[in-house]
């Protein structure tokens, strides 16, 4: 790791005024330098402060698991040469910076609205938007949404085909956008809590916990010890409702309707263990700044153990039906591949990188809370295809079922929550949760009076949905509602 | 093919009597709040400032909109003298508005069922179009979860459908952001009258987290509304049992 930044472990802060600040050539070359030595970009925005704008990058160094630190002094004229041109990871991140905060980055390959706030631009979708557009003889346009045939959330996408095959796929999203930023930065406490439970609302916990965790960095508070086990706890049974469910929706997807009905009832029974501890089905108003606000009593823990040992043989079951399959399987394999090296050049995370043979996982890579007690080690494919994200699911399904077998019996005792306190001035905090849709980031920094100056959420989607993309290239267009499925990405999580 | 049927005999019948014969939910739920009339303590306004949404006024005892309500009890946790308390009563979706604004004195939601041509028209078949305007897949989850075997909300006459050229009415989620707006719109317009309007979930209702935000437009004022279903996200049980009380399908 170059001297030009500051090195930070998951889930820590430091004081802004320690983080050398490099003028934006410098800047930019040491982010891309530590891009080439395998970093991946995990957040990049910026700081309004008096003396002027600063630019924040984190990159992660999954090997040596910590997450390095750059700023860069962004002069008035608000322009610098962009890194997606050298480093497409970058693409999302960058936009968002042009769209959101004003600043430029020159010679960005494809520098398009990421989320269209309204605001700032006066457009509205998809009206005054011109799509990438394939010519040729025979080449012709599918588009599809914002709204969509089921209970789905919005979004807009535009294939560029010749017969069945997709040339091009443009996702176009920002129907969602709710301005979730601006109130996590700005809200009153309880509604910035509540913002967060709503970045995503199938990754409750996981975002709430990367909120906590940047807020009690930034506070220095002694979070204890059992408040980060329930948290984990929590967001295991988070992954398996989640997993458990996409399995079903893929075994729908392609008419075996048994293994959709059975997983589509066993994720609603492990939503309901989650409303028995904290109660809500998606886990909100468990996690708070400081610790959770509920306990698992032994009558919760005992009832949870018994109900997994038959929630464990009924996925044991329909897993064997799924994937037991041979016409399952025919539509599984060798369709929507996204090659390794695509992953690693866009930075895909979770189960679709795993499923892609990127050995990521921010519970091993990165533990923070119970993950430095509790070993996760990454499940891998390599083929990259919808049997690999399909197969990766059902692996960490049965790696949760363990770990809560394992871990419920022996919770670390102790109390739930502390008063979190108040932000220190002049700090800045990163946090990353491996959500089941995977790395999920919060970052946050203070200005001279404790105040937020910025507020950063990367949900995974943002790293994911050009991956998706590139997974349908060359496919056939009917493959994409299977496809789309596989990946399961949050349309929120992207738009914030 | 053995193997599919031994896991079907296992798995067993799924489906969940409606209404249920008890409340199966757990002691943790946090349904209808129940607020004990009397006045507070002079200037005691702890529980309006717990809120995140201003659900809560306190003048003139305290008053909780469940319109705007998120049911994360906070108000719960900082009242001193424990007036307000989360039942596990699901039964919340209400036909009027101002029957949401709960106060010590027993005012409650209420569905007034659909009468006469409504009646007639989708009392045992109801095809509803759902749009999400900024849902965060939390209300959009649970109204999936109606369709599956646990509720077989088809049992019900009841039905999702892809076009809303094929609906008799918009189910909306979300607190309609500005890009969303002019898409909602559009769906609106393009179900055939007579329709229903029903909308899910505290953002849908108020805007919920998000009320205020500068990115999001709201709910069009100009569309009347014909059922409320309060929630972050309503229970699976509470969306049920307001479509059915609405459809006059549920005794009094
Ligand atoms: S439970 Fe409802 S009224 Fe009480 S604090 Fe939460 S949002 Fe406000």
């Amino acid at each position: 790791m170059s001297g030009s930044c500051k090195a930070m472990a998951n889930g820590t802060a430091v004081v802004v005024g320690d983080v050398s600040v490099q003028p934006m050539p410098a800047f930019r070359s040491s982010v891309l330098e530590e891009g080439a030595r395998g970093g991946r970009l995990v957040s990049l925005f910026p700081m309004e402060g008096p003396d002027g704008t600063l630019l924040f990058a984190f990159v992660a160094q999954d090997a040596m698991g910590t997450v390095a630190l750059f700023a860069g002094a962004l002069g008035s004229e608000r322009t610098y040469p962009a890194l997606t041109a050298q480093w497409p990871q970058a693409q999302a991140f960058e936009r968002d910076l042009w769209e959101n905060g004003g600043i430029t980055p020159e010679g960005h390959p494809w520098l398009k609205p990421l989320c269209f706030p309204s605001l700032r631009s006066g457009q509205t979708i998809p009206a005054d938007y011109r799509y990438f557009a394939a010519e040729g003889e025979e080449v012709h346009e599918v588009a599809v949404g914002p709204v969509h045939a089921g209970i789905i959330e919005p979004g807009h996408f535009r294939f560029q085909c010749h017969g069945e095959e997709v040339l091009h796929l443009e996702i176009q999203l920002g129907f969602q956008h709710r301005g979730a930023e601006g109130l996590l930065r700005n809200a009153p406490a309880p509604r910035r809590l509540t913002t967060a439970e709503s970045i995503a609302g199938d990754s409750v916990v996981a975002h709430t916990t990367a909120f906590a965790l940047v807020e009690e960095a930034l506070a220095g508070a002694p979070v204890p010890a059992r408040a980060h086990a329930l948290r984990a706890v929590a967001l295991e049974l988070e992954r398996l409702a989640n997993h458990a469910g996409d399995l079903g929706a893929l075994a729908g997807d392609v008419g075996y309707l048994p293994a959709a009905s059975f997983f589509g009832r066993l994720r609603g029974d492990f939503l309901n263990l989650t409303q028995g501890l904290c109660g809500n089905r998606f886990g909100r108003g468990l996690v708070i700044p400081g610790g959770v606000r509920f306990d698992a009593d032994p009558g919760w823990i005992d009832g949870t153990l018994k109900a997994l040992t038959v929630l464990r043989r009924d996925m044991e079951d329909t897993a064997g039906l799924l994937f037991g399959s041979a016409s399952v399987q025919n539509r599984f394999e060798g369709t929507g591949i996204l090659y390794k090296d695509t992953a690693e050049l866009l930075g895909v995370v979770g189960p679709a990188a795993r499923a892609s043979g990127c050995g990521r996982d921010v519970r091993q890579d990165h533990p923070a809370g119970y993950y430095r007690f509790a070993q996760v080690p990454p499940q891998m494919l390599a083929s990259g295809d919808v049997y690999a994200r399909a197969m990766v699911r059902w692996l960490e399904i049965q790696q949760s079922l363990r770990f809560l077998e394992d871990n419920l019996p022996s919770l670390p005792s102790g109390f739930l929550r502390v008063e979190a306190g108040t932000r220190q001035p002049g700090r800045i905090a990163v946090a990353l949760v491996e959500g089941w849709r995977g790395e999920t980031v919060h970052a946050a920094a203070t200005d001279a009076s404790g105040d937020l100056a910025a507020y950063k959420v990367t949900d995974p989607s943002i790293h994911n949905w050009m991956g998706l993309a590139m997974a349908m290239r060359g496919g056939a267009i009917s493959d994409f509602p299977l496809c789309n499925k596989s990946f399961n990405l949050s349309y929120a999580g992207h738009d914030r | 093919m053995i193997d599919l049927l031994r896991a079907r005999l296992r798995q067993g019948y799924r489906t969940q009597p409606f209404p249920p014969a008890t409340n199966p939910l757990p002691e943790r739920f946090r349904g209808l709040p129940v607020i004990s009339s009397g006045p507070c303590a002079e200037s005691c306004q702890t529980c309006m400032e717990a809120c995140p949404t201003g659900a809560i006024t306190t003048d003139g005892g305290v008053k909780l909109d469940l319109g705007k309500c998120l049911f994360c009890s906070a108000c719960a946790e900082a009242c001193p003298e424990g007036k307000i308390l989360f039942s596990q009563d699901y039964a919340l979706a209400s036909t009027s508005r101002e029957a949401l604004v709960l106060n010590g004195e027993g005012i409650r939601p209420k569905v007034e069922a659909l009468q006469g041509e409504m009646k007639r028209l989708f009392g045992r078949s109801l095809k509803l179009r759902q749009v999400s305007a900024g849902g965060c897949n939390g209300c959009e989850a649970d109204l999936n979860v109606l369709s599956t075997v646990g509720f077989d909300l088809g049992r019900f006459g009841i039905q999702f459908v892809a076009s809303p050229r094929h609906a008799d009415g918009i189910v909306v989620t979300g607190p309609v952001t500005r890009n969303m707006a002019s898409a909602l719109r559009a769906t609106y317009d393009a179900i055939p009258a007579p329709k229903l309007v029903i909308l899910v979930g505290a953002c849908a209702l108020s805007g919920g987290t998000f009320a205020g935000s500068p990115a999001v437009a709201g709910m069009p004022t100009d569309i009347p509304v014909d059922l409320y279903i309060p929630g972050c996200p309503p229970h699976p049980l509470t969306i049920l049992d307001g479509l059915l009380r609405l459809l006059g399908r549920l005794g009094k």
